[in-house]
């Protein structure tokens, strides 16, 4: 295969049009799940969760190959999986470290289950495939509409816990003094990134999902402190990523992930510039004034 | 006057070990109280209890004439000072907000009202010139005055200090000490504050709490600060020595109350 015929097969925009209206269900779901994942990867990034969502998607890979394995519904499979390890961590993991070891022991642990489940599972290789890398396209109307449905449930709770979680997230001592229930919101939280894990795996397959959950939020994160922009900005990559994602892959029969992640991965790229200048640029937002005799700089303390 | 903050033979132990016991205490608005101690004798247990983290294991313990509870806005809680990390997604008026509005559920609705009170404190405790600065580039004494800002969003009438001036240098522990004295005489609320230093808050101090070994004193630093109190409590020698209006303890039977040692050290254990 030539150079030539491999972009042919990445990029192929014939009968665009037609295509288009066939798969208006899954830009739907694919905007729908972005959504969700910008909103929900703020939250991992405050509470550095990254590693977590890792290991929740090899759980959910587990669920979802058993579900593959024994005929059952596969996106309950892939949600059983994950809220089971969501809620693991949740409850076991309350020291960072501990939770990192702990994701360490089951990520492996759920990855191995996976792979003999799919190993025992005799029907169509596509199938086993779709589970890691994305499936969106095949899957049908009927089950596009659940996953839309589910995903805005999540975003209506998190709705509702949002200030709270947002300050348990990145001042939990001051949060507890307050009175704030921060365990509480601690186990919640990792109910609701199970369940989101296990909607985007739909779309990018468990080896992928961090560029859904992650990679938009951590590439707001490079241009911008104010959390309403961060979360702007990161709903705006993460549907820009799955929805461009979905139109790219119209034409061919390759699966979205790869042009979801790698749109995901260029905007983090040119995000990560833009704040590389910034920084040198040193603006940071201070308004300087001409130093009055006696009131002593702005001398670091101890930071 | 109704005391705003009140125990009564309270007592605190962890297993066999006793922090104090028999604690009765009754302190006043407007004064400003010290609890000083070496590390480990319950000064931060103390103030858990005020917050309502911590049960007493006997005893009464009232806040404005009611029972403790968890979160009440009545109270005002500055923690030591802890850097936050490099990329912390929130800037300096972020974190003012989350004391007004951060315990509430649901989104915030009411931007311009919140807007505006970020802007009061921040005026307050003189930040407002680096209100949009991400957090995790201000310095520690910058990042205290927020503190003392996101601690006085609900106008509290107790304010509890936990090692607020901990790390910092010398012409930032004057001033957040300062602002924190303010607010005492402004206001007419009740300071309780936690230090194992007496010395920077000296001048404003009415009264202090001496916890060590097990016991306690109460009363005016002129009554505790002597070299007789604090050798009876620590139960071995101990020299209290006056000059130019500071106190300084020599002979401290542990090493646990190593004041210069700990301005270094005690950003990286904070907790």
């Amino acid at each position: 295969m030539d150079f030539g015929t491999i972009l042919q097969t990445i990029f192929n925009f014939e009968n665009y049009g037609e295509l288009l209206q066939l798969v208006q269900n899954s830009i739907w779901a694919g905007a729908v799940l972005g959504l969700l994942g910008g909103m929900v990867g703020t939250f991992v990034m405050k509470r550095d969760l990254a590693f977590a969502v890792h290991g929740i998607s090899e759980l959910s890979f587990a669920g979802a190959a058993f579900a593959l394995l024994i005929g059952a519904d596969i996106v309950l499979g892939s949600l059983v999986g994950s809220v089971a390890a969501a809620l693991l961590l949740g409850v076991m993991g309350v020291r960072a470290r501990d939770k990192n070891s702990i994701i360490g022991v089951i990520m492996p642990f759920g990855l191995g289950l996976g792979i003999l489940f799919l190993a025992l599972y005799e029907g169509r290789a596509a199938n086993k495939f779709g589970l890691l890398t994305g499936q969106i396209v095949s899957v049908d109307t009927v089950q596009l509409q659940a996953l839309a449905g589910t995903a805005v449930v999540v975003m209506i709770l998190l709705g509702l816990i949002w200030r709270p979680l947002s300050f348990a997230s990145v001042d939990p001592d001051m949060a507890e003094a307050r009175g704030v229930p921060v365990r509480g919101l601690a186990i919640g939280f990792m109910v609701l990134l199970g369940v989101s894990v296990a909607l985007s795996i739909q779309i990018v397959g468990a080896l992928l999902v961090l560029a859904l959950l992650i990679t938009p939020a951590a590439a707001a994160l490079r241009v911008s402190t104010s959390p309403r922009v961060v979360l702007a900005l990161s709903v705006a990559f993460a549907m820009t990523a799955t929805v461009g994602g979905i139109l790219l892959a119209l034409g061919s029969r390759i699966p979205i992930s790869p042009y979801v992640t790698t749109l995901s991965f260029l905007i983090y790229v040119v995000c990560r510039i833009i704040g590389e200048v910034r920084t040198r640029g040193g603006h940071n937002g201070r308004i300087t004034r001409p130093a009055v005799s006696g009131s002593p700089a702005k001398v670091s303390a101890g930071a | 006057m109704t005391p705003l903050v009140s125990l009564r033979g309270a007592s605190l132990k962890f297993g066999k070990r006793v922090l104090w016991e028999g604690l009765d205490l009754e302190i006043n608005p407007g004064e400003f109280f010290a609890v000083l101690g070496p590390n480990g004798s319950g000064k931060t247990s103390f103030l858990k209890v005020l917050l309502g983290l911590q049960e007493l294991h006997s005893g009464h313990v009232e806040l404005g004439g009611r029972p403790v509870e968890r979160g009440s806005r009545q109270i005002g809680y500055i923690p030591q000072q802890k850097s936050f990390a490099p990329d912390t997604p929130l800037r300096a008026r972020d974190l003012v907000g989350l004391g007004i509005d951060g315990h509430r559920w649901g989104l915030r609705l009411s931007g311009k009202s919140v807007n505006r009170r970020i802007d009061e404190l921040l005026d307050l405790v003189g930040a407002s010139d680096y209100a949009k600065v991400p957090l995790g580039q201000l310095s520690g004494g910058e990042q205290q005055r927020l503190r003392v800002a996101q601690a006085l969003a609900s106008e509290p009438q107790v304010l509890l200090c936990d090692e607020p001036l901990l790390s910092l240098d010398l012409h930032h522990q004057l001033a957040v000490s300062a602002l924190i004295n303010q607010q005492c005489h402004e206001r007419n609320s009740a300071v309780v504050f936690v230090t194992h230093e007496i010395n920077p808050v000296i001048d404003y101090v009415d009264r202090v709490l001496y916890l060590a070994g097990g016991q306690f004193r109460v009363g005016t630093p002129e009554e505790v600060m002597t070299t007789e109190v604090l050798s009876e409590l620590y139960d071995s020698h101990v020299e209290v020595i006056r000059a130019n209006g500071r106190i300084v303890v020599v002979g401290l039977p542990d090493a646990t109350t190593h004041f210069h040692d700990d301005a270094h050290t005690g950003s990286a254990e904070g907790h």
